[in-house]
């Protein structure tokens, strides 16, 4: 894949490498002079100098043949013209824009730019990872409208004993799949909930804490 | 009166401040937007609008300025970017009628017009001044050439 960034700081640091030591080509766009000399000499990139939101930069960046758009800076405003910029004049497939402002996140999926929040992100997976030991794994999907959550159900857990059936869940809940001594049931009624058993579900984040209440007991 | 309008202009530098004191001084219901509170300065004593402190990429701020219920938009801050976002929030998410972006790069203006953003780029309006100085000047001369 042909992966433009743009934008600077660590967070752009780290992505890039982890870009190139996974095969992908990385271009980086990044206004400061000296930060590019850097970039330059510690990273295998190609570094360009300028603006992003000019439609020149992206077109020496090669924006016309790249896959992905990634618009990291720290300006909202730079982000949204840089992926719409991609996308409308050299055709980028995926132009992703980072909205530093948690607000503006819904805000551009509105003006037709995939956005995510990096305070949506870490805000959510404190809450909810670190606040309950029995999940093992959590995964956001579609920009987070709806959650993935892999628990493990100990004794404690209410619905141990209990038929999938006679479970009082909220509303848009799902139990997707199940592991059972590592083997895996695609669960219906009738199936029971025991100790030990592994359970994805599947929620949305109005009913992420209710639901999971429900399974393992605890308290948010 | 419904010939009062209700406009808002984002950024208070030579032009939104010139176009606030005209516009309030022909009687329209006029707020200006700027992050900085200093720029207030430049608007004329008799300026009877509203003014609102803030950055205007900020949902809340549009939302403190009622940009809900403006007839006109008028984003004219000297960063492209804030205009051409401001402008598209006006536009798609309040639903304002007439929303125009000041635009200094040309290359940016092209796509945007392509969004239907109305945008005026002052180097192209300048730009057209100038060829049609020429234009007159040669056709003085008598010259037809293109």
């Amino acid at each position: 894949m042909k992966i433009l960034l743009v934008g600077g700081g660590k967070t752009l640091y780290f992505l890039c490498q982890n870009f190139v030591a996974k095969g992908h080509t990385v271009v980086i766009i990044n206004r400061d002079q000296e930060e590019c000399v850097q970039l330059a000499r510690q990273l295998s990139a190609t570094i360009i100098c300028g603006d992003g939101s000019d439609a020149l930069i992206l077109k020496e960046a090669g924006a016309m043949g790249a896959d992905v758009v990634l618009a990291i800076t720290p300006n909202d405003q730079d982000n949204l013209v840089i992926c719409q910029l991609a996308a409308l004049k050299f055709g980028v497939p995926r132009a992703i824009a980072l909205a530093n402002d948690p607000e503006n996140a819904e805000i551009f999926e509105k003006l037709g730019v995939s956005a995510f929040s990096i305070t949506h992100i870490v805000g959510s997976l404190i809450e909810q990872r670190a606040s309950m030991e029995q999940i093992v794994n959590l995964l956001p999907v579609g920009e987070g409208r709806v959650n993935v959550t892999e628990i493990v159900l100990n004794d404690e857990s209410p619905v141990v004993g209990k038929l999938l059936k006679d479970l009082d869940l909220p509303e848009n809940a799902l139990v997707a799949v199940m592991m059972r001594d590592n083997k895996p049931i695609v669960p219906r009624g009738a199936n029971d909930l025991l100790a030990g058993d592994r359970v994805v579900l599947i929620t949305l984040p109005e009913n992420h804490g209710p639901v999971l209440r429900a399974f393992t007991g605890e308290r948010i | 009166m419904k010939n009062s309008l209700y406009i808002v202009i984002v950024g208070c530098g030579r032009l939104g401040s010139h176009l606030a004191n005209q516009l309030s001084r022909a009687g329209h219901s006029v707020v200006v937007i700027d992050l900085n509170e200093d720029t207030f300065g430049d608007l004329s004593p008799d300026f009877s609008g509203f003014r609102v402190v803030g950055d205007a990429t900020r949902i809340a701020v549009l939302k403190e300025a009622k940009v809900k219920q403006a007839d006109i938009f008028f984003a004219t801050t000297h960063e492209d970017n804030v205009n051409l976002m401001v402008a598209q929030v006006a536009l798609k998410l309040f639903n304002v009628k007439h929303v125009l972006a000041r635009v200094f790069d040309p290359r940016r203006e092209e796509v945007y017009s392509q969004l239907g953003i109305e945008t005026i780029c002052p180097t192209l309006v300048a730009a057209e001044i100038f060829l049609m100085a020429v234009a007159s000047s040669r056709a003085a001369r008598g010259d037809v050439r293109p």
